[in-house]
């Protein structure tokens, strides 16, 4: 992941909001993960057509943050969900 | 078997909590005649099946309840041609689906179907990676060439493949090259099943039950496997109940987050549990899905912990294994209400380990598994 990757969800992995439960999940194979706030908020950004750097400049607005700080985060954050598959970068595809 | 996080399994102190999973057998009818086939002995006709609009009303039934997965199984569920119709009702009620299949029968035509309607994930099943042995245990000669074709097709679509072998005594050899097979046809998954015996796999248990040397062996690949296709191949192992010293938390435990659909509405803690003698379960055609999960007798009679007998009711480790199986238990002690032999805590547990020794040098013919109760392999 770098600043200019457009992190998308691949088909397969749903991020949806459960009513019976009253929690956002990540829905893989197999695999069902819940995502904390911040993750959810930076995964419904993650669609492909905004970068990375897009990305981290609108959550630094929205929470009033410094936008390097923000970068870095949330960089490792999707770099993990990569390498577990539930993420892929467009660019790179 | 789903990773998940600890915040989705029902509270220990609750007996039940709102089902993860179904298990749709939409079917009993395959293309295939597996002797370990997963189905109760006493398969249900087509006839008996339930039709396309009952399926759509349940599958309604089913999201409502709160269920996150769908598994389309069987029998083989491609047999049913309003799978496509199926399929797509479930995902339009945010139902994670996936297709549990034998792939014999698939074409590219019907993935794409499939695919469109918004199948999530396929999962194949494979007998051997032979094509002489795949086609011995499953009783269809080319089956092995075809689910290879048909693996290549999920991947094609940019569709997730699981691959799910299960393995017994006449097939364990060959795990390291089933292991190159998931790699080769890019499954993410791989399943790596040893036969449970219940159902058509206990009346095989003397063509299929492995050696302890086999067992052994099995654990060592798995592990080295693992360690060196971290990252690229996921492979989940079950392990063989009668050479393990601690019980399976079999579906969870007993109506705990799990159920099973059989093909005429019947409603089954787990796709075993028909095995059981004098069970009576409820039929989706009866009650609605919602009563029959909370109230239904027989996903009552050993949810939580208040029906188990000792050594579990004291045991330390009874929330970790909810006390095993119970088709297990009825199986080999004739009384679904003990605690599973598999535990080294069971006082029957050296007569299993003894059983499955003298099993393992049992005779290699197969029954078939079919409609008629079964038919024995031919000689040669």
């Amino acid at each position: 992941m770098t600043p200019d990757s457009r992190p998308a969800l691949p088909r397969f992995v749903k991020l949806r909001f459960d009513r019976a439960r009253d929690i956002w999940l990540l829905l893989a194979p197999e695999r069902i993960l819940i995502p904390d706030e911040t993750a959810v908020e930076v995964l419904k950004l993650c669609d492909g057509e905004a970068t990375l750097a897009a990305i981290a400049a609108t959550l630094a607005a929205r929470y009033d943050a410094p936008e390097p700080e923000i970068l870095s985060d949330v960089t490792a954050m999707l770099a993990d969900l990569e390498a577990k598959g539930f993420l892929r970068d467009r660019e790179a595809a | 078997m789903t990773e998940l996080s600890a915040r989705l399994r029902p509270d220990p102190a609750r007996s039940h909590g709102i089902p993860i999973a179904v298990l749709a057998e939409i079917t009993h009818r395959c293309p295939l005649q597996c002797p370990y086939c997963s189905n109760p002995v006493e398969l249900e006709r087509a006839s008996a099946e339930l039709s396309t609009e009952e399926w759509l009303r349940v599958l309604g039934e089913i999201a409502d309840l709160g269920v996150l997965q769908l598994h389309f199984s069987g029998g083989e569920p491609l047999a049913r041609r309003d799978l496509e119709t199926l399929v797509a009702r479930a995902a339009a009620l945010d139902l994670y689906t996936n297709l549990i299949t034998s792939a014999v029968t698939l074409t590219e035509a019907r993935l794409d179907a499939l695919a469109n309607a918004g199948l999530d994930h396929v999962q194949i099943s494979v007998q051997s990676v032979e094509d002489a042995l795949a086609t011995r245990i499953g009783g269809l000669r080319g089956a092995l060439e075809r689910k290879r074709a048909a693996a290549s097709w999920v991947r094609a679509r940019d569709l997730p493949l699981t691959l799910n072998a299960v393995m017994h005594r006449q097939n364990l050899h060959e795990l390291p090259e089933m292991i190159e097979m998931a790699l080769d046809l890019g499954a993410a998954r791989l399943e790596v099943a040893n036969v449970q015996y219940y159902g058509w796999a206990l009346k095989n248990r003397a063509a299929l039950m492995p050696s302890p040397d086999q067992i052994d062996t099995a654990s060592r690949v798995v592990d080295t496997a693992r360690e060196r296709l971290h990252g690229r191949l996921v492979i989940d192992y079950v392990e063989p109940d009668y050479y393990a010293a601690r019980p399976k938390p079999c579906m969870g435990g007993w109506g705990r987050q799990v159920f099973n659909i059989s093909p005429s509405g019947k409603v089954l803690p787990c796709h075993a549990a028909e095995s059981i003698a004098g069970m009576r379960f409820d039929s989706v055609r009866d009650h609605p899905l919602a009563w029959i999960w909370d109230h239904s007798e027989a996903m009552n009679r050993y949810r939580g912990t208040d029906w188990m007998p000792e050594p579990c009711r004291s045991c330390a480790h009874k929330h970790d294994d909810w006390g095993g199986c119970r088709c297990q238990a009825a199986a080999l002690l004739g009384d679904a209400g003990a605690t599973d032999p598999a535990c080294a805590f069971s006082p029957r547990h050296a007569e299993v380990f003894e059983a499955a020794l003298a099993f393992s040098e049992g005779s290699d013919r197969y029954t078939y598994r079919d409609f008629s109760g079964g038919t024995p392999e031919r000689d040669g």
